[in-house]
C-alpha cells in the first residue's frame, strides 16, 4: 500500500447558510482545499453526507456536486454512515490512494440543515436509530443520549455540572476558530439554567443545528511534493449493535474502543503518542464516554478529566481543540471532514491561538449511539 | 419513492412511524405481543434476530416477552421528532425485561416527575402516531408503572 497525505484542506464557516445551496457549499470548500494543495487534476471524489435526501430532497451528490465543480467526468459517489459519513468518505479516498487506483482524491463533507424546522432535523437525524423500534416510539438521538446522561450520573460518576464542563471546554476553544460557529465563552451556570432538551440534557449543551462543508486533497506521499506533509498512518471502523439497548453495557462504546485500538495498531502508535483527540462531542456524556472506551481514561472517570482540566489545550489529552460539534458545530456528514481539516492545521502549526505543541492527531466520528465508530491517525 | 403506492400522504418519509401499511403490518407481533427470539444457549433478543449475538447459532425461535421490568434510565423530550409534538413533554425510557433483554419504549400514563430508574413497569397498547386526518393511527407497546410498585 501506498502512503497517503493530506495535502490541501478547506473549510467554510459553520453557520446559517441561508444564501447557499448545497451545491455550492460543498463547492466553496472544494475550491479552498483544491487550492492549498496546489493541484489541478483531480481522479474522484468521495462525499460524506447524511441527509441530503431527507432534508433537500436530493439524493446523487456524486454527480450532482462534481458537475459543478467541473471535474468533468470523475470517479464521484456519496457515502453514508449518519453522523460518521464525513469520516466513512475519508477512509474510501485514503484506501483508493493508498491502493493506488486513483492519485487526487477530493472528500468532501457536506451538510445542510438549516433550510427545514428543528422536528424535522430531529427526526432526520434519529434516522440513525433503528427506526422501527427506536423512533417509532417517538425516540430521538438526543432521547438516548439523555438516557446514558442520567444513568451515568445516577452511577455516580459525576455531577451534571462536571458533564457541563465539555461545553465550557469546547466554546472556549471556538473563540480562537475563525469557522466556528459559537465563538464565544459559556459558564456552567448559563448551561446550567438554560431550558431541557431531553432531561437532563439542557439547550446549551446540544451543537447548533447548522449548515456547512469541508474538503481535504488526498495525494501518495510519493507524488506529494511537500516538505512536511500530514499522513494519513491509522484509518478503522468498528460497528456496533444498531439499537443501545442490546449491549451489555449501554454505557460501553465497544466501536469507540474498537476502531481506536486498530487505528494506533495500524500507526505503529500508542496512547502516548497521541498529541491531542478530536472526538465526536455530539453531547457531553459522549465525550466522557468516548474518553472512557478509547482508554484515555478508566471506566467512569471520563468526566473526571473534565473537571480536572485534562481535556484543555495545555492539559493532559486536549480534546475539541477548535471547538467540536458543541461549538464549531456539526454540520452531521461534514463532522469527520472538519475534524481532519482542523487536525491538519494543528499538525502544521497552522492552528492560530490554539496552536498545540503536536506531531500525532487522533480523529474519531461516531454515526449513531456508537453503532459506527470512525478513527484516523494523522501524523507529521 | 418508486411507483404508485398509494397510501402516502404529501409528508416525507421522515418521522419513522409514516409508513406503509405492510411495513406496519409485518410489525404486528412486535407491536402488539412483544414477540422477540430466543437462542437454544438461553440468549434472548428484542427485536427478534436471526443470529444469536451470543453464541452465533442460527435458527432463533419466537418467544412472547410477559412485558414486565424494570426502567434502567429515561429522559423527558420537550423537543421532540417530527409527528410526536402532540405528545411534548413525555418520558422515554430504556427498560431492563424480566426475561432478560433491554428494550427502548415510551412511558404512559404516568408523570414525569414521578418517574425513576429502578421503578416496575409493564407493557401496554397504545396510540404511537397518528397520521394526520385522513392517516393511520399506529398503535403499539408503551410501558406504564405497576400499581403499588413505586420505588
Ligand atoms: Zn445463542
Amino acid at each position: 500500500m501506498r502512503e497517503v497525505v493530506i495535502a490541501g484542506v478547506g473549510q467554510i464557516a459553520v453557520r446559517e447558510h441561508w444564501e447557499t445551496s448545497l451545491r455550492d457549499l460543498a463547492y466553496q470548500s472544494i475550491k479552498k482545499a483544491v487550492s492549498d494543495a496546489g493541484t489541478d487534476s483531480v481522479d474522484a471524489l468521495y462525499i460524506g453526507n447524511m441527509l441530503a435526501g431527507e432534508l433537500s430532497g436530493q439524493e446523487h451528490l456524486g454527480a450532482l456536486i462534481s458537475d459543478y465543480c467541473g471535474f468533468d467526468g470523475i470517479e464521484a459517489v456519496r457515502i453514508e454512515a449518519a453522523a460518521a459519513s464525513g469520516g466513512a468518505a475519508l477512509r474510501q479516498g485514503a484506501m483508493s490512494v493508498a491502493c493506488g487506483l486513483n492519485d487526487c482524491v477530493v472528500v468532501t463533507g457536506v451538510e445542510q440543515m438549516t433550510d427545514v424546522l428543528q422536528d424535522k432535523v430531529t427526526a432526520g437525524l434519529s434516522l440513525a436509530l433503528d427506526t422501527e423500534y427506536e423512533l417509532a416510539s417517538g425516540i430521538s438521538l438526543a432521547a438516548l443520549f439523555a438516557i446514558l446522561t442520567r444513568r451515568y450520573v445516577h452511577e455516580g460518576c459525576c455531577s451534571p455540572e462536571d458533564l457541563a464542563l465539555f461545553c465550557v471546554n469546547a466554546q472556549k476553544n471556538a473563540v480562537g476558530n475563525d469557522y466556528a460557529m459559537f465563538r464565544r465563552e459559556i459558564t456552567v451556570d448559563t448551561i446550567m439554567r438554560s431550558p431541557m432538551a431531553a432531561d437532563p440534557i439542557h439547550v446549551l449543551e446540544c451543537p447548533p443545528v447548522c449548515d456547512g462543508s469541508a474538503s481535504v486533497v488526498l495525494l501518495p506521499a510519493e507524488k506529494a511534493d511537500l516538505e512536511a506533509p500530514v499522513k494519513i498512518t491509522g484509518s478503522a471502523v468498528a460497528t456496533g449493535t444498531i439499537g443501545v439497548n442490546n449491549r451489555p453495557d449501554p454505557l460501553v462504546f465497544e466501536s469507540v474502543r474498537d476502531s481506536t485500538e486498530k487505528a494506533l495498531r495500524m500507526a505503529g502508535k500508542t496512547r502516548e503518542d497521541v498529541d491531542f483527540y478530536e472526538l465526536h462531542d455530539l453531547f457531553p456524556v459522549v465525550a466522557a464516554l468516548s474518553l472512557e472506551a478509547s482508554g484515555f481514561a478508566k471506566k467512569g472517570e471520563g468526566a473526571l478529566m473534565a473537571r480536572n482540566g485534562d481535556i484543555a489545550l495545555e492539559g493532559k489529552i486536549p480534546i475539541t481543540t477548535m471547538g467540536g460539534c458543541k461549538a464549531r458545530g456539526n454540520p452531521v456528514g461534514a463532522c469527520g471532514i472538519y475534524q481532519a481539516a482542523e487536525a491538519v492545521l494543528q499538525l502544521r502549526q497552522q492552528a492560530g491561538k490554539n496552536q498545540l505543541p503536536c506531531e500525532v492527531g487522533m480523529i474519531q466520528c461516531m454515526g449513531g449511539t456508537a453503532a459506527t465508530t470512525i478513527t484516523h491517525i494523522l501524523e507529521v | 419513492m418508486y411507483g404508485g403506492n398509494c397510501c402516502h400522504n404529501n409528508n416525507s418519509h421522515i418521522g419513522g412511524v409514516n409508513l406503509e401499511i405492510s411495513r406496519n403490518w409485518r410489525l404486528r407481533n412486535q407491536r402488539y405481543r412483544l414477540v422477540g427470539t430466543e437462542c437454544g444457549c438461553g440468549h434472548r433478543s428484542f427485536p427478534p434476530r436471526r443470529i444469536c449475538p451470543t453464541c452465533r447459532e442460527n435458527p432463533q425461535n419466537p418467544v412472547q416477552f410477559s412485558g414486565t421490568g424494570t426502567v434502567y434510565s429515561y429522559s423527558t423530550l420537550y423537543e421532540a421528532p417530527e409527528g410526536f409534538e402532540q405528545f411534548i413533554p413525555y418520558t422515554v425510557a430504556l427498560i431492563d425485561l424480566d426475561e432478560g433483554p433491554m428494550i427502548s419504549a415510551q412511558l404512559t400514563d404516568v408523570d414525569p416527575e414521578d418517574v425513576a430508574i429502578g421503578m416496575r413497569v409493564e407493557m401496554v397498547t397504545r396510540k404511537l402516531k397518528e397520521q394526520g386526518e385522513s392517516g393511520l393511527i399506529v398503535y403499539g407497546y408503551k410501558f406504564r408503572p405497576i400499581v403499588g410498585c413505586y420505588p
